[in-house]
C-alpha cells in the first residue's frame, strides 16, 4: 500500500501541516495590500500581528518546505486524478450532496464555503488539522493528536449521520 | 534538498489522497456517516504502519528521535477539532484534501478554500481575543507523548510507561483495526476508487 511509503518517508523529514500554509498566504495577500503589516526586523521578517508574526518569515519568503509541499500536494493529487480519468471529480455537485440537498451549484458552493470557513478557524484554533494533529500527530503519539482527533470526530460522525441520511 | 524532499514527499502524498479518495466528498461523508468504512480503514492502517515504522526505527536507530515534533495540548485542540469536526461533515474537506480536490478540478473545493481562507484571516484577527480566554494554555504538561519516549525531549503524561513500546503496541492495534472493520453495507460503495 501506498500509505506506507508515504509515511516513512514523512517521518524521516519532518510532520506535515497543512492549515498554516491558509495562514502564510493570507500573510502575503494582506502583505501585499498593506506592506507593513510584515516588515524586516532586526531579527529577520516579522509582523505587527501577534498570531502573524509566528509565520512572518514565510509570509516574507513564501518557497519554503511547507509552501513546496503544499502545492507538490496538489500537483501529485490532480496529476493522479487526470491520470484516472477522474479529473473535475464528475461533476460540480458530488452524488452524496446532491442527493440530500438537491443539484443547486448554489447551494453546494454556499455549503462548500461555509464549512471551509469553519474548518480553517478551528484548524487553527486547535494548532493543526487532519495532517498535523491526527495523522502527524498519532503517529507519535502525541496526546495533542488523540484529543483532536477525539473532538473531530465527536461532532463530524453525528454531523455526517444528520446531513446525509440519503445515500448518494 | 529539503525543497526537493517536500517535492517528491507532497507529490506522493497527494496522490495518495486523491487514490484512497481522500479528496472525494462523496466518500468521506459516507465514511463519517460510518457507512462506508474504507477510507477509515485506509487512514487507520497508514497511521498504525507510521507508527510501527517510527518506533521500531528509533529503537533501531535508524529513525531521529529528534525529528519528533509534538504539539502541545490545551482545550482549544479540543474545541478546535470540535469546529474542524463539523465543517468537515458539512463541506466533506479538511484543508489538506481540500487544495487536493482543488487541483483535481472539483469546482466547490474553490469555495471551500476561499472560506478557508477566510476563517483562518478571522482567526489571525480574533488571536488576541482567544488567548485572554486562556483557551491556549498548556493542559496534561503541553507538548507530551503518552508515555516517555527515550531519547525524546518530550515528556510522558505517564511518565512511567515505555514510550516506544506504547508506540508500538498502539501501532499493532491500530492496524488490528484497521483489518477488523467492515467496509460497510454491500451496495453503499457506490463510489469505487482504483486499488492501491
Amino acid at each position: 500500500m501506498l500509505g506506507l511509503v508515504f509515511f516513512a518517508a514523512m517521518l524521516l523529514v519532518k510532520p506535515i501541516g497543512m492549515s498554516t500554509e491558509f495562514v502564510v498566504f493570507d500573510g502575503v495577500i494582506w502583505d501585499m495590500i498593506n506592506p507593513d503589516i510584515v516588515v524586516e526586523g532586526p531579527d529577520g521578517p516579522t509582523s505587527s500581528n501577534a498570531y502573524l508574526n509566528g509565520v512572518a518569515k514565510s509570509v516574507a519568503n513564501p518557497l519554503n518546505y511547507g509552501v513546496v509541499f503544499v502545492l507538490a500536494t496538489m500537483l501529485g493529487a490532480g496529476v493522479s486524478a487526470a491520470l484516472r480519468g477522474a479529473y473535475g471529480g464528475g461533476g460540480v455537485v458530488p452524488s452524496l450532496w446532491a442527493a440530500n440537498f438537491g443539484a443547486s451549484a448554489a447551494k453546494r458552493f454556499a455549503g462548500a464555503f461555509l464549512g471551509g470557513f469553519i474548518v480553517l478557524y478551528g484548524a487553527r484554533l486547535a494548532g493543526g488539522c487532519t495532517s498535523g494533529h491526527m495523522m502527524s500527530g498519532m503517529s507519535q503519539t502525541s496526546v495533542s493528536g488523540f484529543i483532536f482527533a477525539a473532538g473531530a470526530f465527536l461532532v463530524a460522525i453525528p454531523t455526517a449521520m444528520i446531513l446525509f441520511k440519503q445515500e448518494g | 534538498m529539503q525543497l526537493f524532499i517536500a517535492l517528491v514527499v507532497g507529490a506522493a502524498f497527494g496522490a495518495v489522497l486523491d487514490r484512497i479518495g481522500a479528496t472525494n466528498p462523496s466518500v468521506l461523508g459516507r465514511m463519517l456517516a460510518l457507512r462506508a468504512l474504507g477510507l477509515m480503514k485506509a487512514i487507520i492502517l497508514a497511521i498504525g504502519v507510521a507508527l510501527l515504522l517510527t518506533f521500531a526505527g528509533q529503537m533501531t536507530g535508524i529513525v531521529d528521535v529528534g525529528h519528533m515534533s509534538v504539539k502541545t495540548a490545551y482545550v482549544g485542540v479540543f474545541l478546535g477539532g470540535m469546529l474542524l469536526g463539523f465543517g468537515w461533515a458539512l463541506s466533506g474537506y479538511c484543508p489538506g484534501t481540500g487544495l487536493c480536490a482543488l487541483a483535481s478540478g472539483r469546482r466547490d473545493a474553490l469555495f471551500f478554500v476561499a472560506g478557508g481562507l477566510l476563517g483562518a484571516f478571522a482567526y489571525i484577527q480574533s488571536y488576541d481575543a482567544v488567548k485572554s480566554t486562556g483557551l491556549l494554555e498548556p493542559i496534561l504538561g503541553g507538548k507530551v507523548t503518552i508515555g516517555a519516549v527515550p531519547g525524546s525531549k518530550f515528556e510522558g503524561l505517564f511518565p512511567g510507561l515505555p514510550g516506544d513500546i506504547v508506540g508500538i503496541v498502539l501501532g499493532l492495534v491500530f492496524i488490528a483495526v484497521a483489518f477488523v472493520l467492515p467496509e460497510g453495507r454491500a451496495g453503499d460503495r457506490a463510489v469505487t476508487v482504483p486499488a492501491e
